[in-house]
């Protein structure tokens, strides 16, 4: 056993999550990583065709920190924090998964089935990762929030609109695992 | 610099996102097959945490770097948009395997092609932001 590099259980990742939220909130910010789409439109100019995107992105550029700081914490995970062990799923998982036609099931963190560079040749393959993109951009920003600022930064402070807005997230991925990845796979 | 503690936090978080295993698709599968406590035991102890942590730093009044007393913003009022906002990120959440903070982690651990759900993502914020006033909320 090598606590740096097996995988983290969750009661030491759930409280360190925690502790990034209160860093933030120490720092007089908030937890929000959805908040930076609409930040990065506000840059590309989007605020000549909507109001919403009229606002000043540079009291925001902290939060782009936070993201690029991610994307190096993601490399430096992968890089040298990583024995490369496959994951832990419940074999009920693997089955259903196998029965959809998945290989290598948690052999990586992402099923090559999605987001193998070759599959941007197929129109499937792009389709998929443009239509959960878009999903994604725009349920958080009509929802207010992601994860982050619902599920965890909302919950925490006993919002009921964040309960509210974490029931939708079930019901639409209840929906999707169920019922359209079985269509799609 | 004082943007350099906002990179350290990032850093932090991509770290611990990738530890626990909650940027993987495959995670995100099995929580919504309801095949593992892992994820849910996640959310939860994070939830927990910060339970704990907005109790006490309204009763010990603990103030932030500004010397300002700490507290999380309220959200807005709302039904429709939360519950139907929500549910169309719930679809792309488990289609994708991440919701925007992994998409971006993923992204450093070598995931190029999540530069498409990425750039998808920011359309889909663009086109909320047109249709904001005509959406019900």
């Amino acid at each position: 056993m090598n606590f740096f590099l097996d995988p983290w259980p969750w009661y030491v990742s759930g409280p360190l999550i925690a502790v990034t939220m209160i860093l933030l909130v120490f720092f007089g910010k908030t937890f929000g990583m959805s908040s930076n789409l609409r930040t990065l439109c506000s840059i590309g100019g989007a605020g000549k065709h909507a109001e919403f995107f009229n606002f000043d992105w540079r009291a925001h550029r902290w939060n782009l920190v936070v993201v690029l700081g991610a994307i190096i914490g993601g490399f430096i995970a992968t890089q040298f924090l990583s024995s490369g062990a496959k994951i832990d799923l419940n074999p009920d998982t693997i089955t259903d998964l196998n029965t959809l036609g998945f290989k290598n099931i948690g052999d990586s963190l992402v099923p090559a089935e999605i987001y193998n560079w070759e599959n941007l040749g197929t129109l499937k393959g792009i389709a998929i990762l443009i239509i959960a993109g878009f999903l994604v951009g725009f349920g958080t920003r009509y929802a207010g929030g992601c994860t982050s600022g619902h599920a965890i930064t909302g919950l925490s402070n006993l919002q009921l609109p964040s309960l509210i807005a974490v029931i939708g997230f079930f019901i639409g991925g209840l929906l999707m695992t169920h019922f359209i990845i079985p269509l799609i796979f | 610099m004082k943007f350099l503690k906002y990179l350290f936090v990032g850093i932090f978080f991509g770290i611990v996102l990738v530890k626990s295993e909650a940027v993987s698709w495959y995670r995100i599968y099995e929580m919504f097959k309801f095949q593992s406590f892992h994820m849910y035991g996640i959310i939860g102890s994070a939830v927990f945490s910060g339970i704990v942590f907005t109790t006490l730093s309204k009763k010990l009044k603990l103030k932030n770097i500004n010397g300002e007393q700490i507290s999380l913003p309220a959200k807005n009022k709302g039904f429709i948009n939360y519950i139907l906002g929500g549910s169309i990120f719930g679809l792309g959440w488990a289609l994708a395997g991440a919701c925007p903070g992994p998409m971006y982690i993923l992204l450093g651990t070598g995931v190029i092609s999540m530069l498409i759900v990425i750039a998808a993502a920011l359309l889909g914020t663009y086109v909320y932001g047109i249709l904001k006033n005509k959406l019900p909320h």
